[in-house]
């Protein structure tokens, strides 16, 4: 029976160069692959590894780092009831990954998303436009540096933004040593 | 019946006894508009799942004559706001006002209409009286059924105050008098 650990070697002695760290968590398998290697890696696992289920692309900012970005692959075989997750940095200053709509057609909108939220371009992605913003808007919503009251925009007949009053907020809960100390408080 | 003649006044007469009624214009339009609101369900969160509640049978709008859902907004009088207007909707939710005939009433309807409720957010419209008039605001999020009827009936009561033909009919006014 094939297990998460047996595709993550498998992809060791065809990749080993390319695989720059594992880990597991909570039996879960994450390798962290090169930005160059990772089509053919992701290649590999949809036509080798039998991951016939793209479940989700989503990206990490993390600011302050270089390389800043991080996509992630989420896989999973409906054959094997394998899980994989695959990650790969992406620098600010080269803001492109190759789309993987040739591997798995569902990642169109998966790449859109991320595309519209993050900013990261996808190559020969055949429908790259924005997803829940519209064509346009100027600022990706899901950056660090973008504030979550928003910033002004307008495009005439088309849409305009405000910033949001927050009054403080945003309001997050602290660890609950009780139900008065838990409460959604203003942060900082 | 055969028709008074021309000099007949208008008096007590034990024939049409009961079937004259005397008001003014003002208030048997009134009434009229009051009692068939036809609603435009702007239907764009949770809030419209509590209007349909509103709609079907246990809670029954079409008391108040309101049943017709009007999806055409040109056969609509009252638009009813239910759900969080994001700034991509709210232009699409601007136009379908705009293409409802005079008169019409806007309800917001549950917190996010009127405020923009929880959503301090980038991507959600702040209150949709930020782009059109609104008559009635409903609180709750979202509001109960008997809310949103109580706001309904809220408007029945504005449109019965209206001074609706002295307000909309001036010119012809002025040239009669």
């Amino acid at each position: 029976m094939t297990t998460a650990v047996d595709t993550v070697s498998a992809l060791k002695d065809k990749f080993a160069a390319e695989i720059l760290s594992e880990n597991e968590f909570r039996g879960e398998q994450t390798i962290l692959v090169s930005l160059p290697a990772l089509p053919a890696i992701l290649a590999y696992c949809k036509e080798e590894l039998d991951f016939d289920y793209l479940v989700d692309i989503s990206s990490v900012d993390n600011m302050g780092e270089e390389p800043r970005f991080e996509m992630v692959y989420e896989l999973y075989s409906l054959h094997t009831h394998v899980h994989l997750r695959i990650k790969a940095r992406v620098s600010e200053d080269h803001l492109e990954v190759p789309s993987v709509v040739n591997l798995w057609p569902t990642a169109d909108w998966h790449e859109r998303e991320v595309y519209d939220m993050m900013g990261i371009r996808f190559k020969n992605h055949p429908d790259l436009r924005r997803i829940l913003m519209w064509e346009g808007y100027p600022y990706y919503p899901l950056r660090k540096d973008f504030p979550l009251a928003g910033k002004p925009s307008d495009m005439p007949d088309v849409a305009f933004t405000k910033p949001a009053p927050l009054a403080g907020g945003p309001f997050v809960s602290s660890d609950p040593k009780d139900r008065v100390t838990g409460e959604p408080r203003a942060k900082g | 019946m055969s028709a008074p003649a021309a000099e007949t006044p208008v008096a007590y007469d034990s024939k049409i006894e009961g079937n004259v009624i005397f008001t003014r214009v003002d208030t048997a339009i009134n009434w009229m508009r009051k009692n068939s609101l036809w609603p435009m369900p702007m239907g764009l969160a949770c809030c419209a799942i509590e209007l349909m509640a509103t709609g079907a049978s246990r809670f029954d709008i079409s008391r108040f004559g309101m049943e017709v859902m009007r999806f055409s907004p040109r056969q609509a009088d009252v638009m009813i706001v239910a759900g969080t207007v994001t700034y991509k909707m709210a232009l699409a939710v601007k136009r379908i006002w705009d293409q409802m005939p005079e008169p019409k009433w806007c309800i917001a309807m549950g917190a996010c209409a009127s405020s923009g409720g929880m959503y301090r957010s980038y991507a959600v419209l702040q209150g949709i009286d930020q782009l059109i008039p609104v008559d009635v605001y409903i609180s709750g999020c979202p509001p109960r059924p008997e809310a949103l009827l109580e706001g309904l009936m809220k408007l029945q009561d504005k449109v019965s105050r209206e001074a609706s033909t002295v307000a909309q009919k001036k010119e012809l006014i002025d040239e009669l008098s």
